[in-house]
């Protein structure tokens, strides 16, 4: 099977078409099973992938329109192989938790053409078949907030969409121009990443187009200043919007700088790394202490996943094989935990219709299946060691620790705050007296619950324990990656920057 | 004793004729019809017009291109064809659209498709000439037939809509006769290629500088009314108001294209001379346009509004490629429309298709938001096609008018506007707020009446004519190409 991607990318949509056709009340199970196909075919994708090969695999190549250079070009490495298995699997476990009922089938159509436009970003290699998915990724997602979030939903889901889309136009003007420049100097158009990564700009050029993919990626991760969207779209989706919205359509913005601005523009992207690192670390630092204050359950997640991103941020500007496999591997835990962080706060919102800590407290008690599951993730979450959390923000620490040292330990202290503020949660809703009498007759996971949060929990311990499977073919693209961006990068200090990758490899 | 011309047929060249005369042909048959027999029904009328503009685009395909005729007043270049292939499409659609499940008494008037037919053939004439005379005669011709459309539609606000257009059109050809008149005064010719040639000879005289200036700002002044661009916008959303939807989205695509291809030869031949201020007043205009009219199309209440301020918005896009001058350019201009005139008149047959006899929600507008609350629920099908045709206005990819946009923005990076590109993706992300508001009214609001009959205009036709705008705009990335490459090789060959 040559063509696998373009199976994985359209099964989900042809699957959301016929699904208007199936009845309301089995629409649940058609949706959880189409999901698992699409699980199991992308396993089957990585069965099929050579884990030694770093280079583009499975590759599909059409031209549409040859004339603006636009064709359908698909392929996948060892950086989103695992960005897109993560992406299916969460689909289908979201689905299968849901507690939603209302509109049930036009949920379920609306998820499975979510599905299509996130495995389309991940596997695109034309930037403006990626554009295209990008884009349209925010259609659905438009749709699950405003229809089944909270009581600001519209707000926020217009929020959300207008904020996205603004920032990718700029982007779209970028890519524009990197077209323009490819034809002037082959005489051909081209919008194939490939074909772009073979252009060394000037690093005035690349400072200018730098700022316009910036600005569109900035805003999906989201980057410090432009985050002001994220409260409002988590505080109001629906879970599964949020499990989504949390565990891929964040990763889209970071998956960006690693296919788009690393590669293309390596001299602006080391000139970057100062600002970056400092807009990183207020990301860590400052939504921690505002997780930290959070009265809801829910927004201390969010903002711990802001503060998440902040590491993965961090990492893919270290410009070092450990950092930016730490950071890869970092979105795929981020992706995991948050998750099902997020399932699990969606979970005993379900049972008591509030989300806010004053309201709990003991419920160990009578939810002690539910309490060991949430201690879990919280640990993984806080990057404790032998969970999945760990291993990709030490990596990424390790990484930036030889770009600077003192940035490394202030980002550090992300541990500590996220262990402050992931504890107090821990503290204030499970642990103390039971004295809410609404909570005293609580009835723990059911077995749907249960069962889809299990391969979770088995995820987080295996990959924390054992991570070298999925970690190895990550490293092989990476290091080709940074090989690549080394003998691409024109001034001194770059090529300095990234020269610390080839050494530590050597050394090996 | 005058000697007697001789004139060989041959020289004639008469078949560059041919399309026009077969538009004319077809409105007199009609009329005739209608003489012989009174009580025909619309139906074989619109199937009349619609066999009439078969042939007529029939003629047009079999036409060799770079010819001119008739005493050297047509011409037939690659952007005449396109263009007027383009408007007979768009009637295609139009046509049928008629053929509604309630009756409106505009329909009822077999004059109403004779007047269709000579409004094309007066377009034909329009875009198939340099003359400048021939050009007005072509405006005008189909103006007026153009404005009693409007007019025989049943509501008290189409003969103030009708009226409005008059009196703006009526001043619009003044400026363009005046115009006219200067360019005469200076070079002595109407034939735009000899104005072009004894200009380029005269530009450096200063003495003419002022007159050069005064051509250019009558005939921008003619051509702004007509196509609807700031300041001379203001008669467009009451007209669009006043006029029944269809008409309304056949006047955002057809006549701008007609207006289009005179406004590339005579601004293109400007800024070709080097004058640069040509140039200057054709982007401030194109970018006033677009983001005023964005900005107008927030506040407004009402669809049909919200839709003429949005092909406001899209006519200044335009306008913006039209001052690069570049093949590329022009080529964007003709591209856009002809992937705009699926999604627009989708979007606009969709209004017709829910249209009551009486104002059910509101006083004043026939589609407030109001009445599209919960749509989802009512009519999910045709919730989910309105928010296809918005999002392709939007210029969500992969749905049409996403190509356009993306056309003319690169060939505005090609031609070193940068800047321009990126005024125009803001314009668009200022633009996807008020096609947003109605995806928001249609699935996330309830409904805010109980609503019987909601597919109340529809009928077989319309729901062909729907289905096939849906198919244009979603499957638009699979004929971008043979569409691009058309376009691109018969403005090319035209030379412009």
């Amino acid at each position: 099977m040559d063509n696998i991607l373009s199976i994985l990318v359209f099964f989900p949509a042809v699957a959301g078409l016929l699904g208007f056709v199936v009845d309301k009340n089995s629409a649940r199970a058609y949706g959880i099973t189409v999901a698992a196909i699409e699980f199991v075919l992308s396993l089957w994708l990585w069965f099929s992938f050579d884990p030694n090969n770093p280079y583009m695999q499975f590759v599909e190549l059409i031209p549409l329109i040859p004339d603006m250079g636009i064709s359908y070009y698909l392929g996948v490495d060892g950086i989103s192989l695992f960005i897109i298995i993560m992406t299916t699997l969460m689909t289908l476990i979201g689905m299968a938790s849901m507690g939603e009922t209302k509109n049930i089938k036009n949920m379920i159509v609306t998820l499975l053409f979510l599905e299509m436009t996130m495995v389309g970003v991940f596997v695109a290699l034309d930037a403006v078949i990626f554009y295209l998915f990008w884009e349209l990724s925010l259609v659905p997602m438009l749709y699950i907030i405003g229809a089944w979030g909270g009581p600001l939903r519209v707000y926020a889901s217009i929020k959300f969409f207008l904020y996205t889309f603004t920032g990718s136009l700029i982007m779209l003007v970028g890519m524009l121009y990197v077209a323009y420049i490819y034809h002037n100097l082959t005489g051909v158009w081209s919008f194939a990443l490939t074909d772009w990564y073979v252009l060394v700009l000037p690093v005035e050029y690349q400072l200018w187009l730098f700022a316009a993919f910036f600005i569109g990626f900035a805003i999906k991760v989201p980057m410090f200043p432009f985050h002001t969207w994220i409260p409002y779209a988590h505080g109001q989706a629906p879970t599964i919007g949020s499990v989504i919205l949390a565990a891929v359509l964040l990763k889209m913005g970071t998956y960006g700088f690693v296919r788009f601005t690393l590669p293309m523009f390596p001299d602006a992207s080391v000139m970057a790394i100062t600002p970056i690192a400092v807009l990183s670390l207020i990301m860590i630092i400052y939504t921690a202490m505002i997780a930290y204050a959070q009265k809801d359950m829910k927004q201390v997640i969010a903002y711990s996943s802001v503060s998440h991103m902040g590491i993965i941020m961090l990492g893919l500007f270290a410009m070092n094989s450990e950092g930016l496999s730490g950071s890869v591997f970092q979105m795929l835990s981020h992706g995991i935990v948050s998750g099902a962080l997020f399932m699990l706060v969606g979970m005993i919102y379900e049972r008591r219709g509030t989300k806010l800590l004053s309201e709990f407290g003991g419920i160990t008690a009578v939810m002690p299946k539910f309490a060991i599951i949430f201690g879990i993730m919280l640990m993984a979450s806080v990057g404790l060691p032998l969970t999945i959390g760990f291993v990709g923000e030490f990596l990424v620490l390790l990484g930036f620790y030889k770009v600077s040292p003192m940035i490394t330990i202030l980002a550090g202290t992300s541990i500590i705050l996220g262990a402050v503020y992931m504890l107090r949660v821990m503290k204030l809703a499970f642990f103390g007296p039971l004295d809410n009498e609404k909570n005293k007759n609580l009835k723990d996971l059911n077995r749907r619950e249960t069962w889809s949060l299990i391969p979770l929990v088995a995820i987080v311990i295996w990959l924390g324990v054992y991570p070298k499977p999925i970690l190895d073919p990550i490293d092989n693209s990476v290091n080709t990656l940074l090989e690549f961006v080394d003998e691409k990068a024109i001034t001194d200090e770059a090529k300095e920057m990234i020269l610390v990758a080839k050494t530590t490899k050597e050394a090996e | 004793m005058l000697e007697p011309i001789n004139v060989s047929l041959e020289s004639l060249n008469l078949i560059t004729l041919a399309p026009m005369l077969i538009a004319i042909a077809g409105g007199l048959i009609i009329l005739i019809l209608d003489l012989a027999n009174s009580k025909l029904h619309k139906s074989l009328y619109v199937m009349l017009t619609l066999l009439v503009l078969l042939i007529d685009f029939g003629a047009l395909v079999g036409l060799t291109i770079n010819e001119r005729g008739f005493f050297d007043v047509m011409l037939i270049d690659g952007i005449s064809i396109i263009s007027q292939l383009m408007i007979l499409a768009a009637s295609m659609i139009f046509i049928p659209l008629a053929l509604t499940s309630k009756r409106f008494h505009e329909y009822a008037y077999p004059e109403f498709f004779a007047l269709f037919l000579f409004m094309i053939s007066g377009f034909q004439f329009m875009v198939a000439s340099d003359n400048l005379i021939l050009i007005f005669v072509g405006l005008e011709t189909a103006s007026l037939a153009l404005y009693t459309l409007i007019a025989m539609h049943n509501r008290s606000d189409a003969y103030e809509a009708a009226v409005k257009y008059f009196t703006m059109g009526a001043l619009a050809a003044g400026f363009f006769a005046m115009g006219s008149a200067v360019l005469y005064a200076l070079t002595g010719s109407v034939e735009l290629y000899k104005v072009a040639e004894v200009m380029a000879m005269r530009l450096s005289e200063s003495e003419i500088v002022l007159a050069i200036f005064g051509s250019s700002v009558l005939l921008m002044v003619a051509f702004a009314f007509k196509l609807s661009l700031f300041p001379f916008h203001t008669w467009a959303p009451d007209v669009y108001q006043g006029a029944a939807s269809p008409l309304a989205g056949y006047m955002s695509v057809v006549p701008k294209i007609a207006a289009f291809v005179v406004s590339i030869r005579i601004f293109g031949m400007y800024i070709d001379l080097g004058v640069e201020w040509v140039r200057m007043i054709v982007l401030v205009i194109a970018i006033a346009t677009m983001t005023l009219s964005n900005i107008m199309a927030l506040v407004q209440s009402d669809v049909k509004r919200m839709l003429a301020y949005s092909s406001i918005s899209h006519a200044g896009f335009i306008m913006a490629a039209l001052a690069l001058d570049t093949t590329e350019g022009n080529t964007g201009i003709f591209f856009y429309y002809a992937l705009l005139m699926f999604t627009n008149l989708g979007a606009f047959a969709m209004l017709w298709i829910s249209r009551h006899k009486e104002r059910r929600f509101d006083d004043r507008y026939d589609h407030p938001y109001e009445k599209f609350a919960g749509w989802v629920k009512i009519m999910p099908i045709g919730a989910v096609i309105m928010a296809i045709f918005m999002l392709s206005l939007a210029g969500v990819p992969p749905f049409s008018v996403f190509w356009g946009k993306v056309y003319i923005m690169k060939a505005a990076v090609n031609a070193g506007y940068v800047w321009l590109a990126i005024v125009m993706g803001l314009n668009s992300a200022i633009a996807a707020y008020y096609y947003l508001k109605l995806i928001v009214y249609m699935f996330l609001k309830d409904p805010v009446k109980r609503v019987d009959i909601v597919y109340y205009n529809l009928s077989k036709p319309l729901l062909a004519m729907i289905g096939l705008a849906t198919v244009a705009t979603i499957t638009a990335i699979f004929y971008v190409q043979p569409l691009l490459s058309y376009l691109f090789y018969m403005i090319s060959a035209s030379g412009y």
